[in-house]
């Protein structure tokens, strides 16, 4: 199959359609509304919905909806909207309603800046919303695996009942890169013998709930999401390791960033300092028995975080990970500010320097 | 012996858990007795609210959702256009939908989204136990207005009904309550006129229902029944408030 040039945005719209989303709901923002965009134009077309919503509470709520009906129901947005989200994805994951939410993400806090970011990081890993829950979260570093993630999302939120976010910076939202529709591994999936799509479609009645009023019957819930959750850290745990098994210093980044961090590496080591990446592909579940193993090997000295994100917030994950075994320095920018390559560099060397 | 009065096969055996002369059962009767006259029952898809309804999912004998509180007739969208062939409804409080859900009825309302919601105005928050509602009577007295509603602090109470019968998308709403036999049969044919005109794809279609909180009023079901009558009834007009096709200008 040839290349296509895709804008990241659009592609995600297109991503979703091809993977069977019925029904899609959302509320302008930028740097996504390419999105709502390209839907409103082409999910009808393949005999899907189209609603532009009143606000993103709305949307996601109409997304509960559609994917309690048990269609394949999807939103965007980009931080503010999905601020607003977050009451709508702990019904999703109290109710176990499959659904696929994009995040292209942008700085904040508050209003921020329309500028490309990953300070929802938090957000994302912990459940913005009240309550014990998780959502599994994909975090692509390129529109390639950016359309691959969408089609894919749909299947693990069906396959577990649960939410799917795809949060991409908004960088890989905004630009167009050459692409492939190759195609992205399905899932067995049961059929949905529980949406509430009315009784005279499957036996006895289905409701779609989150309430469960007496303690031990709240408790029995939360036992059994925590199962699926820990199911879900042994099965679908993603992430990429480039030139780790030499290396003295490991960048860890997703996103943008890590697709800076490449470029950073190549020319450490021609510098004759080894550098490895370490790109977390799925935030939650995190890699942490990876990190953690990696961060045990004799030959890795230090790591080095970077993020768009001022104060660093994967780094919470990474030193749990790590545990204290090696030094961790940080690098952040907030704001649409990029890390470049030279700033990599020095502060990789600064924090070999230290550790050493 | 012939049966002359049966329970609906539109509830569920399960035991209702409102509280002695409350409302609410009584209007779960007529929404359960019009899907099963219509023929609905077994497609209809219904959505509960947060408030004293909370557990109709438990009364309804239909598939349910339960949504967040006020976000009901965004989550009935959801559900009615990717299943425009099947009967929809909300089923909501006062403090739930003209406070917390405002946004979300008004813009159902305005899409014309084809799904019924039946708006129980009850002029109190009754679950969380007797706050002040938008729909709260002046000089009514809730907790949190414990001399009474006052203009000045909380300005006049909201006619949702009318409010909504503003909207194009809006294609009949009435207002109605089930303080006695007479009351109650209009109330039952306006829930089927509404559910009949949801499946002729008229538009949105909005039944409000005046109920009783006798617990939160602080008054016995028959004292509470005369209030509503007396004070309820003349700030909240009975009657068609709007029956008037969609014109697409
Ligand atoms: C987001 C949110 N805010 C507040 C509450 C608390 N709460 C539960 S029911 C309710 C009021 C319900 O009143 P109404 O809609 O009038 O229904 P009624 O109980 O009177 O039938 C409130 C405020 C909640 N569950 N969720
Ligand atoms: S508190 Fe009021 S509205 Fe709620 S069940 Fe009791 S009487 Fe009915
Ligand atoms: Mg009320």
């Amino acid at each position: 199959m040839g290349k296509e040039l895709w804008k990241g945005n659009e592609a995600i719209a297109e991503a979703a359609i091809r993977a069977g989303c019925d029904c899609f709901f959302g509320y302008p923002i930028t740097p996504q509304s390419e999105v709502p965009e390209y839907m409103s134009v082409h999910l009808p077309q393949h005999g899907g919905v189209f609603v532009q919503s009143e606000s993103e509470i709305a949307a996601i709520n109409m997304v509960y909806g559609a994917g309690g009906a048990g269609m394949r129901a999807m939103t965007s947005s980009s931080s503010p909207g999905i601020s607003l989200k977050q009451e709508g994805i702990t019904y999703l994951a109290g109710a176990e309603v499959p659904a696929v939410i994009v995040n292209c993400m942008r700085g904040g806090p508050g209003l921020g800046t329309i500028q490309p970011s990953q300070a929802d990081y938090y957000q994302a890993t912990r459940g913005g919303g009240n309550g014990d829950y998780r959502t599994v979260v994909l975090a692509p570093s390129n529109v390639q695996e950016t359309v691959d993630f969408v089609q894919e999302a749909f299947d693990i939120a069906d396959q577990y009942r649960n939410p799917v976010m795809v949060v991409c910076d908004g960088l890989i939202g905004q630009m167009m890169e050459p692409i492939e529709w190759r195609p992205v591994p399905k899932r067995d999936l049961p059929p949905k013998t529980w949406a509430a799509n009315g009784t005279k479609n499957h036996t006895g009645r289905n409701i779609i709930n989150s309430l469960f009023i007496a303690p031990e019957d709240c408790d029995d819930h939360n036992v059994h999401l925590a199962k699926k959750y820990a199911e879900i850290e042994r099965s679908e745990v993603r992430w990429e390791e480039r030139d780790c098994d030499d290396a003295d210093i490991v960048i860890t980044a997703y996103g943008t960033p890590a697709r800076i961090a490449l470029t950073a590496l190549e020319a450490l080591r021609a510098e004759g300092i080894k550098v490895g990446l370490f790109r977390p592909i799925t935030l939650w579940p995190f890699p942490e028995k990876a990190l953690h193993d990696l961060a045990g090997q004799s030959h890795v000295k230090a790591f080095l975080d970077v993020e768009l994100s001022s104060t660093g917030q994967m780094l919470d994950d990474v030193r749990l990970a790590v545990e204290g075994r090696k030094p961790i320095s940080y690098l952040g920018h907030a704001g649409g500010a990029m890390p470049t390559v030279e700033e990599m560099a020095a502060c990789a060397r600064e924090a070999l320097k230290e550790a050493q | 012996m012939a049966i002359v009065y049966q329970k609906s096969a539109g509830l569920t055996d399960a035991e209702l858990h409102y509280c002695p002369g409350c409302n609410h059962g009584i209007i779960h009767k007529l929404v359960a007795e019009s899907l099963v006259e219509l023929g609905l029952l077994d497609g209809a898809i219904g959505v509960c609210p947060v408030g004293c309804s909370v557990f109709a999912y438990n009364y309804f004998n239909c598939d349910m959702l339960e949504a967040a509180h006020g976000r009901a007739p965004a989550v009935a969208t959801g559900v009615k256009r990717t299943h425009p062939d099947q009967a929809v409804f909300t089923y909501q409080g006062d403090g739930d939908l003209a406070s917390i859900g405002a946004a979300e009825i008004v813009h159902a309302a305005m899409r014309g989204e084809k799904f019924t919601t039946i708006f129980v105005n009850n002029a109190i928050y009754g679950m969380t136990g007797g706050q002040m509602a938008p729909t709260t009577l002046i000089g009514q007295r809730a907790t949190t207005c414990q001399s009474g509603r006052t203009v000045e602090q909380a300005g006049m109470p909201i006619r949702m009904a009318e409010m909504l019968s503003t909207l194009d998308g809006c294609v009949y709403a009435e207002r109605v309550c089930v303080t006695d036999v007479a009351n109650v049969n209009k109330a039952k044919r306006a829930i089927k006129k509404a559910f009949e005109k949801q499946m002729a794809r008229e538009g949105f279609t909005f039944i409000e229902v005046l109920s009783t909180c006798p617990t939160n009023w602080g008054m016995t079901p028959i004292k509470a029944i005369q209030w509503l009558k007396d004070n309820m009834i003349p700030y909240y007009p009975l009657g068609v408030i709007k029956d008037k096709a969609m014109e697409v200008k």
